[in-house]
């Protein structure tokens, strides 16, 4: 990690374009460990609503009450301090509309990622959150006339409190899970969006998450809603520095795609290799609504992220297409949820993981359809891709499907990059991790197709770097 | 500037293959090397490739007079050594097009590419000398392709790299007579006085449509005789039995 000073950081060589931090100066800090009086911290500052402040309190409660979830995932949560974390930075300054507004270090900090040129160049809209606030939020003109919000949470709640309310913690509630729990006690920043009836928002939103500060959570809550008709396009990306210790994020993330709404919700992510990221993200879906989750998790120490669908209207449709890739000391546990709860509702799961070294994935998959249903189709593909003899991978499908008026198709593949393909690209010039690069590019060659173009360039980029560092 | 192997001995764990192998290939000429099974031929192209599943216990092979056995698989590669594959990998989801463009980018000083426009107009050329359909490009890497295709994508691949000397690993086999002839002609098109190439061969019908200059016979991981594109011809006529008994009749 580099430290960086006042003046430019452009020059700065590093291997992983996210992995440089600038000195904190933050105007509020809820310092470290959460108990009540932590929540009420945040809700001072944040000048919560009293139902939200209260929402908070019992969340907290959820949360210590709540037993870890070791029973069936990795004990490594065990060592997810809580008390060495602090739940709350900010500088206590409004998102600007503006990037010239932006302070110099955060304004640095974006440049570096890209997201102002992103902006430019085919986004409708950028929010940019750095630790707990959004230090940017800027919708197009065109957009907003067209009566599509997009603010940051905290923005959403106090301005639009009548469609905030209606669906906030409907769709994910706090007990859906510990970190579910944890996120609504001290949830602050990510997004909220409205795209009203109809209006089909063109270009992609897009929202960038970024870790400055160490022994810090970040614990966005992201509410979006496609009214009937309506679609909408948003994609998130997120980075942190490497810290020398652990750092949690523990988003969630709540979609609702009313009648013939789709709403499509792409993730980037490319934690360093000591974030804690566990992230509970869910849509529902209307009669003949689309929900599509397009996840490619890279990097972090552990993700733990199973985007899910409850298809609630008839001919709803529900896919999670992912892609997980575990390098050495990290574990990708990814996968989907499937709730079929109305007729002729289809779902449709396509993850691809890569383990290099001792890396570990793990898919987990549940699709649930009911007796009383007809019509419901769910296809389920997962692929394994082991690039090295000590590379770890398992796979742990739950599909409960009752009645017999329903079709589902499971395939799993597990193959590994044999020596003798490597040789035949090495003996066409390229070198060991290029050869690897573009066997792991090749496999999941059909997936990157689904992301927007630039994502799929950034997302060769970054296994271009898990490659190179991962041989000789 | 030629291709020198000196006295050649390799290995796979507990078994000698190669057992003091001597061969000059200098540019211009195509070599044949011809021989019974197991007699050491394709470990010969695999070993000169530098495959890690075989030990090289002494000997020189020096590429111009660089000695390539201390170099990796792809520094071999770039100097100069092509090796059109007997059993060609399958790389899933690699486009051909995206495969040999990673392949000429490798040859360029890092952070340049190659230009677009330029590669398709010679690719495609090369395509059609050897009768491939242009949809082809965008197919991946030998990928549900048959025995032919296969060979004829390898030398596409060979057409587009211009390596300084190339060896064919059995090239004919699994080919029907009008592929052979198209991926002979590919091959015949590189001849050039820049160029050797090493064709190893079971049969003496891919040696009709390209012809060598000079044939060897291998037989137990050494060069037993040599002589010109008659040697072929009665070889197949009188198997390989005869010349082992010639050569053990010399070394007595």
């Amino acid at each position: 990690m580099v430290t960086a000073p006042d003046n430019d950081i452009s020059d700065i060589k590093v291997d992983n374009v996210g992995d440089f931090t600038f000195p904190e100066r933050n105007k509020y800090d809820s310092g470290f460990g959460i108990t009540d009086k932590t929540v009420d911290f945040i809700a001072d500052v944040k000048n919560d609503p009293d139902w939200i402040r209260e929402f908070r309190h019992k969340a907290l409660k959820i949360f210590q009450d709540k037993p870890m979830p070791t029973h069936w995932a990795t004990k490594d949560l065990e060592n997810i301090k809580f008390d060495e974390f602090r739940y709350y930075l900010s500088d206590g300054q409004k998102p600007k509309r503006s990037w010239d507004d932006v302070p110099d270090d955060v304004k640095k900090t974006f440049d570096r990622l890209g997201i102002p040129e992103q902006e430019r160049k085919f986004l409708a809209g950028v929010e940019a959150q750095y630790d707990s606030e959004a230090a940017y939020s800027n919708i197009k003109a065109a957009v907003a006339e067209q009566g599509v919000i997009f603010v940051n949470s905290t923005e959403g709640l106090h301005k639009y409190p009548e469609i905030f309310k209606k669906w906030f913690g409907k769709v994910i509630p706090t007990g859906d899970n510990k970190f579910s729990a944890l996120n609504s006690a001290v949830f602050s920043g990510g997004s909220f969006i409205y795209v009203p009836p109809g209006v089909k928002v063109k270009h992609p939103l897009q929202a960038y998450f970024r870790i400055n500060s160490e022994q810090f959570g970040q614990f966005e809550r992201t509410l979006i809603i496609a009214d009937e008709g309506a679609e909408v396009m948003y994609m998130e990306g997120c980075t942190a520095p490497k810290f020398e210790t652990a750092t949690l994020h523990s988003a969630v993330v709540e979609l609702v795609a009313m009648k013939g709404a789709k709403i499509q919700y792409v993730t980037v992510q490319n934690w360093s290799s000591n974030v804690f990221n566990l992230v509970t993200k869910r849509g529902i879906a209307h009669e003949d609504a689309v929900v599509k989750w397009i996840d490619c998790n890279i990097g972090s120490r552990l993700t733990m992220k199973y985007p899910g669908v409850i298809m609630k209207g008839k001919r709803a449709r529900g896919e999670v297409i992912s892609i997980a890739l575990a390098n050495s000391g990290q574990h990708q546990d990814t996968g989907a949820k499937m709730v079929h709860a109305a007729d002729d509702t289809t779902s449709n799961v396509i993850s691809k993981s890569i383990s290099i070294g001792q890396g570990r994935s793990t898919y987990r998959g549940l699709v649930h359809i009911p007796k009383h249903l007809k019509g419901c189709k769910n296809n389920t593909e997962c692929d394994a891709l082991l690039i090295n003899s000590n590379s770890h991978t398992d796979t742990y499908p739950a599909i409960s499907v009752r009645g017999n008026q329903h079709s589902t198709q499971h395939e799993a593949s597990v193959s590994q990059v044999s020596a003798d393909q490597i040789f035949y690209l090495m003996q066409r010039g390229l070198t060991e991790a290029e050869a690897m690069s573009l066997s792991v590019n090749g496999f999941i060659n059909d997936l990157a197709k689904e992301f927007p173009m630039e994502y799929s360039v950034e997302l060769k980029r970054l296994i271009d770097l898990e490659m190179e560092g991962s041989v000789g | 500037m030629s291709l020198e192997i000196k006295a050649l001995h390799a290995q796979i764990p507990g078994r000698e293959i190669l057992k003091g192998l001597n061969l000059t290939i200098n540019p211009g000429e195509v070599h044949a090397i011809m021989g019974p099974n197991g007699s050491g031929k394709s470990t010969l192209s695999k070993v000169l490739c530098g495959h890690e599943d075989y030990e090289v216990t002494s000997g020189e092979v020096l590429l111009d007079g660089e000695n390539i056995l201390d170099m990796a698989v792809d520094a071999r590669s770039r100097a100069g050594l092509f090796l059109a594959f007997q059993y060609p990998h399958e790389i899933p989801g690699v486009s051909n097009a995206n495969f040999l463009r990673a392949a000429l980018k490798a040859r360029l000083p890092k952070g340049e590419d190659i230009d677009a426009v330029r590669f398709y107009k010679q690719l495609y050329a090369r395509m059609d000398q050897l009768e491939m359909d242009r949809s082809f490009t965008s197919r991946s890497v030998n990928e549900g392709f048959s025995g032919g295709e296969k060979k004829r994508n390898e030398i596409l691949q060979l057409m587009m790299l211009e390596p300084k000397y190339a060896i064919l690993d059995e090239t004919d086999s699994g080919l029907d007579i009008d592929a052979l002839k198209i991926v002979s002609r590919g091959v015949n098109a590189m001849r050039s006085e820049n160029r050797g190439f090493l064709v190893i061969t079971h049969y003496q019908r891919l040696l009709n449509y390209i012809q060598p200059d000079i044939v060897h016979v291998l037989k137990d991981g050494r060069i037993v005789k040599t002589g010109g594109k008659e040697l072929s011809l009665e070889l197949e006529e009188r198997g390989y039995d005869w010349v082992t008994e010639e050569s053990l009749s010399v070394a007595a």
